[in-house]
């Protein structure tokens, strides 16, 4: 059988049929840069070793467009996308899952740098991909690639997590500024193309959660907020917590190409998803030291105490202006902007 | 980050607020309309009103062009798009905008229509240009500031010779919709105006030396940063204080008196005044809206697909109207944050960020109901 071409050659139905070209695909490309313990064996599933402690599972669906953008691409996103998913439960993220849908037509070198990034950053992460599956879908059908990835990791004991755990009193921390990865992509956007700089701040947030549960402090929550961005994220947990919040706008870090950007498509920055920045929800006598281990790592280095968790019957996320006066944050509605993650 | 303009935000905003108070007299009342949906949103988002004393009132007004927007215009374009092989492109949210029988533009495209949302209208030309089989229709709503990209996309189109391109021209006009204002009861309930930031670029500041002179109501247009708002707040009590009713520009970094020459001109070669046209809220305003000129007709969708404009009354509980013509807020409507929200919306008032019930129930409805703070 002669190699791919990855110079040229493309995806076509026979990569999906579970024939020979599906395997030729599988053993040149996925297996040579994803090889993990598991999907080297070859099985239908991967046979795991023991692990010690409670598991947390997480899947996600990666659909962003364009595929590549500044500070990242889809190969990347999905792997940080759900490890981060884990690592908001305070587990340690061990492995994944990745299983990939294919548009007839998409070129092999794409898919190649894909898989390269994305086996990149599962190893930055020190995530094995231990299991996968390929499907081609006909053209027209798809957009290029889509990938859904699964993660599993392992909770430390004592640690419990859960969005229903804010309290009256309590303080809420960001681990730095806001909206890069929904602008990052926006700006790439056809008929929206401007010039930027700005970069998606697409990163695995698990080593920061670790440093953040190893400093003892008294974390309720730990949430990423990707899409729907950092308002969204707030009032799910005000909802879940059956709590109200209270933002301080000045608190509130924004890179300043990004408040321009925004200010220039009539966006607000609370609004833009973020893919690695998380919130936590901490007990207010925890909270400076908890933010002062924050921005000892670099993941977290502009982290901030951006507001408190108030008594509210209606779970209103309100916010103090910088001009001094008070506006809710209120859920999103309308107009969702087009794929971002 | 800029901590030092945020600083330095607070303390200018603060200043302003604090001679708003000192000067703003008690004992009488300052009802000022802002007319622009810019500055309704603005209001809102930083919770302006917080910063102004009890005396002083606004009055959110129609110029928001999504919600003066007539259920029969969209109508209109629901059945051109449901009837025949076209691409209807519009702004996102003229797509949410409720119609006759439950309909929206959004509801049509679920049923097969093929409707687009596009960012601006050169987006739809440049489709039609890309799908010289297809024929591309765009509707097309706004003030002064959104009918000089149309013009020249209708241009473009000429030039170009473009078949497959036309216009529903729902554009519209402030100074009419200020005058039917004021005519509704001699603007007895209105002390002044802040003026709009981005029309006033295109049509200057000099089109509202009437109101002024025979209406005597003040008018200060202003930018929509919130501390040129807060400003132009200011300098209108200030004017009604004095007993003056003038034009004044707080936006001059932007607005001159005789506005964009070039953009009037190029909306003068290709529209004309329609003789009527109906505003939701205000009835049909003579002279107060655009159709394209004769010589542009091939280009005009209306005439090409001879749409006919059927009147339709607003859904009986919904105070659109009232809201529009600045008789009532947001908050009085009996439906207002139930049955209509901004996910389900009843009225145009609650679709664009900028109609006056959107822009309550997302950033100021918490004010209706006594929140305990921590
Ligand atoms: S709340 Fe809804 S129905 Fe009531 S006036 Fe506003 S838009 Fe109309």
């Amino acid at each position: 059988m002669i190699k791919l071409d990855f110079k040229h050659g493309c995806i076509d139905m026979s990569h999906g049929s579970g024939g020979r070209a599906m395997a030729q695909l599988i053993d040149e490309l996925f297996l040579p840069l994803l090889a993990g313990d598991g999907l080297a064996q070859g099985n239908d599933g991967a046979v795991l070793p023991p692990v010690n402690g409670r598991l947390v599972m997480s899947t996600d669906s990666h659909v962003v467009s364009p595929l590549f953008f500044p500070g990242g691409d889809i190969g990347s996103l999905a792997v940080h996308g759900t490890v981060n998913d884990v690592a908001m439960m305070g587990a340690t993220p061990l492995y994944l899952s990745a299983s990939f849908i294919l548009e007839e037509g998409f070129p092999l070198a794409n898919l190649r740098r894909i898989v390269e990034s994305m086996a990149r950053a599962a190893r930055e992460a020190g995530v094995a991909v231990v299991t996968g599956d390929t499907k081609v879908v006909e053209q027209g059908k798809g957009d290029g690639v889509f990938i859904s990835t699964t993660g599993v990791g392992v909770v430390r004991d004592g640690v419990s997590l859960s969005g229903d755990r804010a309290r009256p009193g309590d303080c809420i921390l960001l681990s730095g500024s806001i909206g890069e990865h929904g602008m990052a992509i926006l700006s790439q956007r056809e008929g929206l193309a401007f010039d930027t700089t700005i970069v998606s701040d697409s990163a695995a947030l698990h080593g920061l959660v670790a440093a953040m549960l190893d400093s003892g402090a008294d974390i309720r929550v730990l949430r990423d907020p990707t899409r729907g961005g950092l308002a969204t994220t707030l009032n799910e947990i005000a909802r879940q917590s059956g709590v109200g919040m209270l933002l301080q706008e000045s608190a509130i870090p924004v890179n300043e190409t990004v408040g321009a950007a925004c200010e220039f498509l009539g966006l607000d920055p609370l609004y833009v998803a973020n893919e690695g920045k998380l919130v936590a929800v901490c007990a207010a006598t925890d909270a400076e030291r908890l933010a002062a281990v924050m921005r000892a790592h670099p993941l977290g280095a502009s982290a901030a105490i951006i507001g408190e968790v108030i008594e509210d019957a209606h779970h209103f996320v309100q916010m103090a202006t910088r001009l001094g006066s008070r506006r809710m944050v209120d859920w999103l509605s309308g107009e969702q902007l087009p794929r971002i993650c | 980050m800029k901590f030092v303009d945020e600083f330095r935000d607070r303390e200018l905003a603060g200043n302003i607020a604090f001679n708003i108070a000192r000067e703003a007299d008690p004992e009488r009342e300052y009802r000022l309309m802002e007319f622009c949906g810019g500055h309704t949103h603005a209001i809102s988002r930083y919770g302006l009103t917080d910063l102004l004393p009890p005396s002083v009132r606004m009055v959110h007004g129609p110029g928001c062009p999504v919600c003066v927007l007539p259920v029969g215009r969209i109508d209109m374009a629901i059945a051109l798009a449901l009837s025949q092989p076209v691409v209807l492109c519009t702004y996102g949210d003229c797509l949410r905008v409720p119609a006759s029988s439950g309909m929206s533009l959004l509801k049509a495209k679920a049923q097969g229509a093929d409707i687009r949302m596009v960012y601006s209208v050169t987006d739809a030309l440049a489709l039609a240009q890309k799908h010289p089989e297809k024929q591309v229709v765009f509707f097309a709503i706004g003030f002064e500031t959104t009918t000089p990209p149309t013009a020249v996309a209708l241009l473009q189109a000429r030039a170009l010779g473009l078949g497959n391109f036309s216009v529903i021209s729902n554009h519209v006009l402030t100074p009419a919709a200020m005058h039917a204002i004021l005519a509704l009861d001699g603007g007895a309930n209105l002390h002044g105006f802040v003026g709009p930031a981005h029309v006033s670029t295109v049509i200057g500041s000099a089109p509202y030396a009437p109101f002024a002179e025979q209406y005597r109501k003040p008018v200060v247009i202003a930018g929509f940063e919130p501390l040129d708002v807060m400003q132009a707040i200011l300098m209108l009590v200030r004017q009604i204080n004095a007993g003056r009713a003038e034009v004044e520009n707080e936006f001059t970094r932007a607005v001159t008196p005789e506005g964009n020459r070039k953009a009037q001109v190029l909306v003068d070669r290709v529209f004309e005044l329609r003789e009527g046209f109906e505003w939701r809220g205000l009835g049909t305003i003579p002279r107060s809206a655009l159709k394209l000129r004769a010589e542009y007709a091939d280009l005009d969708a209306e005439q090409r697909y001879g749409l006919v404009y059927h009147p339709v009354p607003d859904s009986k509980a919904c105070e659109c109207g009232a809201i529009l013509r600045g008789e009532k807020r947001p908050q009085d409507c009996r439906i207002f944050g139930t049955a209509c929200t901004p996910d389900n919306p009843i009225g145009s008032c609650m679709v664009s960020s900028e109609g006056a019930c959107a822009a309550h129930y997302t950033y100021g409805r918490f004010k209706d109901i006594a929140v305990r703070a921590a």
